[in-house]
């Protein structure tokens, strides 16, 4: 693991982005297809086999393009690849804030995709979407606020060098990012804006009217996010790269079996339980910092 | 090669049925049969699917909505009349609001028959669909070129 670290530290900015660029989708594509492995075994099924995700996804790409609206694809590209460029900057070990605010500019993109169409479902997908977005995105910054005033940086790559881990200063902000991861990794109690598995009151919500090409492109950025994510997990247990990478796994499963066990949330209860949660675990965790320190 | 073998998605519409076939379809995803273990997905979005399964006959009601989702869906793709009334009309066939199966309104590639079509023979059913519809997608890139 340290020896797998420590090439990956050698490597220029530019090789560390490339690393990302090609290796994420593989690791996304078979965290996905474990995740549905995994929900088909608590469900008692056999479940699909673990490349599932990649059949999927290869399949979706020789189907017919049909375009609704002919900008809904430019927005879906552009989620993509502002997706892919701030899980670059991240694993590049460039500024976290940057990550922040780029992964929040590809969400944007997003649902402007999902509002751009005229199918009543796509909109209020793209509404719970921006609900969603409201919801998590304050407890985000906190994570990158939090960071900072342990380590004194917003360097990833200065943050994963800091010598003890940071979930022992950061208890509070560890247990409200969880919170909202999951959200981010669109999982059950939050799947408001697509719902994944059978649920379809909405449709599809947000991906109703992508097909093809353009629904295979939003797969495979959501790898390309969830990537992202586990890699922010894994900065709270840095200081011993086993542990973290054990636990930066290890939560990614807790958040599918959350996800076979809540029902779904309405979005009054999503955004003030998710903003109670930053409120009390994450900004209290700050302060109490602010003032120990 | 052609991935659609790997992971056809079903499309599921009621025209008309008596909910027999209906559940018999849902019965097929329950872990006891666990369609999924194929890569089979059950969508509710025409746009993603890859099958489209109808269960009854279809009437001057349920016409148009079959068209209609027949039209959103992209290709290659494939119909599926589940159980015999979506086949053939069965008993209902000479009522006067009944155009007769499926086949009257869709070009039908698969016919799975029974009263209610049997959860096995639903998956059968989908799994000769995969196979036309990699034929239909072997077509498609034929007449591309």
């Amino acid at each position: 693991m340290t020896s797998i670290i420590e090439i990956y530290q050698s490597l220029g900015l530019f090789g560390r982005m490339a690393v990302f660029v090609v290796m994420a989708p593989f690791i996304g594509g078979i965290l996905a297809g474990l995740d549905r492995k995994l929900t088909a075994r608590m469900q008692g099924r056999v479940g699909p086999p673990i490349r599932q995700p990649f059949f999927d996804a290869l399949k979706l790409f020789q189907k017919e393009r049909i375009v609704v609206n002919k900008f809904q694809n430019v927005y879906i590209v552009l989620f993509c690849v502002f997706t892919i460029f701030s899980g670059a900057l991240f694993f590049a070990g460039a500024d976290i804030l940057l990550t922040v605010f780029s992964l929040a500019l590809a969400g944007t993109f997003f649902i402007l995709g999902g509002f751009c169409v005229g199918s009543p479902y796509s909109h209020l997908g793209a509404e719970r979407e921006l609900i969603q977005m409201m919801a998590y995105e304050p407890m985000v910054i906190l994570v990158a606020m939090g960071m900072y005033q342990v380590t004194g940086s917003f360097k990833v790559a200065e943050i994963a060098q800091y010598h003890a881990p940071l979930i022992l200063y950061l208890p509070g902000v560890f247990a409200g990012f969880l919170y909202i991861l999951t959200i981010k990794f669109r999982k059950s109690p939050f799947d408001l804006a697509i719902s994944h598995h059978a649920h379809q009151e909405i449709v599809r919500g947000l991906t109703t009217e992508f097909s093809g090409p353009a629904l295979a492109v939003i797969e495979i950025t959501h790898w390309y996010e969830n990537v992202l994510l586990v890699g922010m997990v894994y900065l709270f247990f840095a200081a011993n790269p086993w542990v973290g990478f054990i636990l930066a796994l290890g939560t990614y499963f807790f958040e599918i079996f959350i996800d076979n066990n809540y029902a779904r949330f309405k979005w009054q209860l999503t955004l003030f339980s998710s903003w109670l949660f930053t409120a009390v675990a994450g900004v209290s965790n700050i302060i109490v910092l602010y003032a120990i320190r | 090669m052609s991935w659609f073998k790997r992971s056809p998605w079903v499309l599921h519409y009621n025209a008309t049925s008596c909910n027999g076939c209906d559940i018999e379809v849902f019965a097929s995803l329950t872990p006891m049969y666990d369609l999924e273990r194929f890569g089979i997905i059950s969508t509710g979005n025409p746009k993603h699917a890859d099958i489209l399964a109808i269960t009854g006959s279809v009437n001057v009601k349920s016409e148009q909505v079959v068209k209609n989702i027949y039209d959103q869906m992209p290709n290659p793709k494939v119909v599926m009349a589940v159980g015999i009334c979506a086949t053939s009309g069965c008993v209902f066939q000479d009522c006067y609001n009944v155009l007769g199966g499926v086949d009257k309104v869709l070009p039908v590639d698969v016919y799975v028959p029974g009263c209610a079509a049997r959860p096995e023979s639903i998956i059968d059913g989908v799994l000769k669909a995969c196979e036309i519809l990699q034929e239909k997608h072997a077509r498609q890139k034929k007449e591309k070129r």
